[in-house]
């Protein structure tokens, strides 16, 4: 009589100070795609951590197949069928996909580990969904995507029902995540369940049957994906009626700002990267650049930044040479630069937000005077960055660790802009973050065009791509092989011209 | 509430109090007394004017080595070459305690600065090598601490002296010693090194929390990549905290130099004043003050515990014992703040 498979009634979560989830129901049925969705920090994850065993809740019952249960520790969850396919991987390297997916399970005969036996058992999960994985392959050797479904292999491995995603198509490629749908669907047809968590809402109206939305931990309610459109589950997720056409006055391009010739970059393996490659971007105009990751986009935007060395050609800002400079003296010149990895290059995690907001310009008046800071100024500054930007912290001398990543985002977005610089470089500036920040972040990018910046950005969602900028350039091994305005292509020529498809360059042209 | 600054000052106290819990178990499980042992180090260490001098004393290098190793920790980087930089620091100071003629007011300032200058050059190699090759610091450092011994041990025996196993002492024009310092502790060796070694610890808050270089260096630690991408120049800021680190140490040299002994003579092991600093470094967080209390602390157990084998009977190796217990808490402060984290949790 009862279809549900995994039942969460009525449950609330409180951390010190703070309600994560307050009376949040989630039914999932058997053999459904469900999704879970809502902004950054809405309490997506704990609620999750609370089913797989992380958590315990102080109301609310769990029921598993219409049983319910205590779930005290992951163990306890693995021994109830349900299955995390983490966000962050937790794979060894050096061991090969087989190894890792039997760790802390292994089969063992005669205390010796029957590694043949757990090797054809992994070859049969994968033949069965379809996943085509080598159980002899090591991990480093094999793309992020295939890591991925190690992890999905993982919990199918320990016998999981319920399969929970966290997130999974953060680090795909486009390809690789029409694949992913390909497996999930093969996933539920084989009888599995499956829980997303996610902000996209693409992906849920493509995939998903129903969705289950939470904002600021409250549980808002439970919608068929057939019966809704993606601007009702983003008012519902944020609470107020989002745009999703990012609305803009056509471009009115000025003089040229950056102007790259004929550039050359070698990688660490002293590889050729960036093969002559040529750009030029104008003062108030967003250049977006396409491509599929790995074909030199990061090594430009660093060869520009002055953090890798230039082998050969020249890169001009307002036309003066700036090739070679130190990351200082381009800065100085007139470069913001929001880095790909925020906090690998864009926050001292152990700073205060205060102490983040002037990582470039702490050595310079009224930040310091004759070598010694003034945490005054500075802490007056971050204050006021931090209201105009939005970015939620319970204060200015918080640690940028502690924020969510969205309002870490939003903070070193704040800190770049500011300085209103000539040339704004973005580099995926919206990775991971919900609608209503991402629109944030690309009305800001859109008044520094209007202010007649330069803005380079960017992106491997070919959506921002388009709804941002005013010429796209594709970068394909190292070379642009072509340059489009987004209203005269679509997403599939596009993917034609990611892919290297040179045959099209010239109708293009 | 669980603040960071509240666990920084309970987690070391709790730590020095489990140590000394320890400590009275051994001595009891040996049949000693350990409110007599305890007692005596008490005694031994604030009891009479005398041993109070003497606590100073000792804490007066303490200081500066512990600032030393936790100066390079603020900037990522682990020097284990206190030890070296102090004897480099040490035989500076002397030689130019020795050889110039001047008056105080320049000599003194003279050997001291030799003394910080043979450090931050013996702090700097390590430094270049990290920065410029990416050799482990902690390699090269305690490479670099065989390298001070001996050469030191080498000139003292054929520079600055015919064959001796130690110097003339230092002049008065070069010493920390002082008469009046001496009269009022009793006797004891109490110089006025204990202001340089403070001014030092005010040097290093005011460097690291109010300074640009400061938060370059900071930065540096916390995160490369960041630094670099923001324009720091990382490299630049490696060296330049060796080199910092290095003088802080060197300086401690110089206290014993130019203050404890006035003289340096051949050395047939290590001094451990800079092994002991990683030690006070840890204890104390790596902050400027924390150093302090530390270095304090280090004094006590090392001066106080000379008198507990005449007052309480307790054998030297079972001091030792205690003291390293202590040093033991103190290194697994991650257990006591899990312990402590596990307690909060469940009294609530």
């Amino acid at each position: 009589m009862n279809d549900y498979v995994v039942e969460m009634l009525n449950i609330r979560k409180e951390f010190p100070g703070i309600v994560a989830n307050n009376n949040i129901t989630l039914q999932v049925k058997n053999g459904e795609i469900h999704a879970l969705l809502g902004e950054n920090g809405a309490g997506k994850s704990t609620l999750m951590n609370v089913l797989f065993g992380l958590y315990q809740p102080e109301k609310g019952e769990i029921r598993i197949k219409g049983k319910e249960v205590k779930i005290t520790d992951p163990n306890v969850a693995n021994d109830l069928g349900i299955g995390m396919v983490h966000q962050h991987f937790m794979l060894v390297d050096t061991f090969t996909v087989t190894q890792n997916i039997i760790l802390g399970n292994e089969p063992k005969k005669g205390g010796k580990i029957n590694l043949k036996r757990a090797e054809q058992e992994v070859k049969e999960l994968s033949e069965r969904y379809g996943l085509k994985v080598d159980p002899t392959a090591k991990i480093r050797d094999i793309s992020v995507g295939m890591q991925q479904r190690v992890e999905i292999l993982k919990t199918l491995y320990r016998g999981a029902d319920v399969l929970i995603f966290d997130e999974p198509t953060a680090v795909l490629t486009p390809q690789e995540i029409n694949e992913l749908i390909e497996i999930m669907r093969s996933l539920t047809n084989e009888g599995k369940s499956i829980i997303l968590i996610t902000h996209k809402l693409k992906e849920i109206m493509q995939v998903c049957d129903r969705c289950t939305v939470i904002r600021k931990g409250e549980g808002i309610g439970t919608v068929n994906v057939s019966e809704t459109t993606p601007s009702e589950l983003a008012s519902l997720m944020v609470g107020r009626e989002i745009s999703f056409k990012t609305e803009k006055e056509p471009a009115e391009p000025k003089e040229t700002i950056l102007s790259v010739k004929n550039l050359r970059v070698k990688d660490a393996r002293n590889l050729e990267v960036i093969k002559g490659l040529d750009l030029q971007v104008n003062g108030g105009e967003i250049v977006g650049i396409a491509g599929v990751d790995g074909n030199g986009q990061s090594e430009l935007i660093e060869a520009i930044t002055g953090l890798v060395k230039v082998e050969s050609g020249s890169i001009q800002l307002n036309n003066k040479e700036i090739t070679n400079l130190s990351p200082r003296k381009v800065t100085e010149s007139g470069v913001s630069h929001i880095p790909q990895d925020r906090h690998k290059f864009g926050l001292v995690l152990d700073f205060s937000i205060g102490e983040n907001m002037v990582l470039q310009t702490y050595y310079q008046k009224p930040y310091s005077k004759n070598g010694v800071l003034s945490f005054h100024t500075i802490f007056d500054k971050a204050k006021k960055l931090i209201e105009e930007y939005d970015v939620r912290t319970p204060s200015e001398f918080t640690k940028a660790r502690a924020l969510s990543g969205g309002n870490q985002q939003k903070a070193i977005v704040g800190r770049e802009v500011d300085r209103s610089p000539d040339l704004l470089i973005a580099a995926q500036p919206t990775r991971g973050l919900d609608v209503g920040a991402i629109e944030f972040i690309h009305k800001k990018l859109i008044e520094e065009r209007d202010k007649g910046r330069a803005v380079l950005l960017l992106s491997f969602e070919l959506d921002e791509i388009m709804d941002v900028s005013d010429r796209i350039v594709v970068m394909f091994d190292g070379e642009i092989i072509a340059s489009v305005k987004p209203e005269d292509t679509n997403e599939q020529e596009l993917g034609l011209l990611m892919a290297g498809s040179t045959s099209k360059k010239e109708g293009v042209q | 509430m669980y603040s960071n600054r509240f666990f920084n000052i309970i987690v070391p106290v709790v730590s020095v109090l489990l140590g000394l819990l320890a400590g009275a178990i051994i001595m009891l499980a040996f049949g000693y007394n350990p409110i007599l042992g305890y007692q005596a180090l008490w005694n031994g260490s604030f009891g009479d004017l005398y041993f109070f001098g003497e606590t100073i004393r000792q804490v007066t290098p303490y200081i500066l080595t512990g600032l030393s190793v936790a100066f390079a920790f603020r900037t990522g980087l682990f020097n284990i070459g206190a030890e070296g930089q102090v004897i480099v620091g040490w035989l500076a100071a002397v030689t130019v305690g020795l050889t110039i003629e001047a008056p105080m007011i320049i000599h003194l300032p003279l050997a001291v600065i030799a003394a910080a200058i043979a450090g931050a050059i013996w702090g700097f190699v390590p430094g270049l090598l990290k920065a410029k090759l990416g050799v482990h610091e902690v390699i090269i450092t305690i490479m670099m601490n065989y390298i001070a011994l001996f050469t030191t041990n080498a000139i003292v025996r054929n520079v600055l002296t015919d064959q001796k196993d130690s110097t003339e002492k230092v002049p008065e024009s070069a010493s920390f010693m002082s008469n009046w310092l001496m009269e009022a502790t009793d006797y004891s060796r109490l110089h006025y090194g204990i202001l340089v070694a403070l001014f030092a610890a005010f040097i290093m808050w005011f460097l690291l929390e109010k300074t640009t270089a400061g938060y370059e260096l900071r930065s540096v630690g916390y995160n490369r990549h960041a630094s670099n991408y923001a324009g720091m120049n990382v490299d630049k800021n490696i060296i330049l905290s060796m080199v910092i680190a290095g003088a802080f140490a060197g300086l401690a040299g110089a206290m014993e130099g130019l203050g404890t002994f006035g003289y340096i003579s051949v050395q047939s092991g290590f001094t451990n004043i800079g092994f002991d600093g990683i030690a006070v470094a840890l204890l104390g967080g790596n902050t400027a003050l924390g150093v302090v209390l530390a270095a304090l602390l280090f004094g006590v157990l090392k001066i106080g515990a000379l008198n507990m084998p005449t007052v309480a009977g307790v054998p030297t190796e079972l001091v030792e014992i205690v003291i390293a217990l202590i040093i033991f808490f103190v290194a697994s402060s991650y257990m006591i703040r899990w312990v402590l984290l596990r307690l909060k949790k469940e009294g609530k």
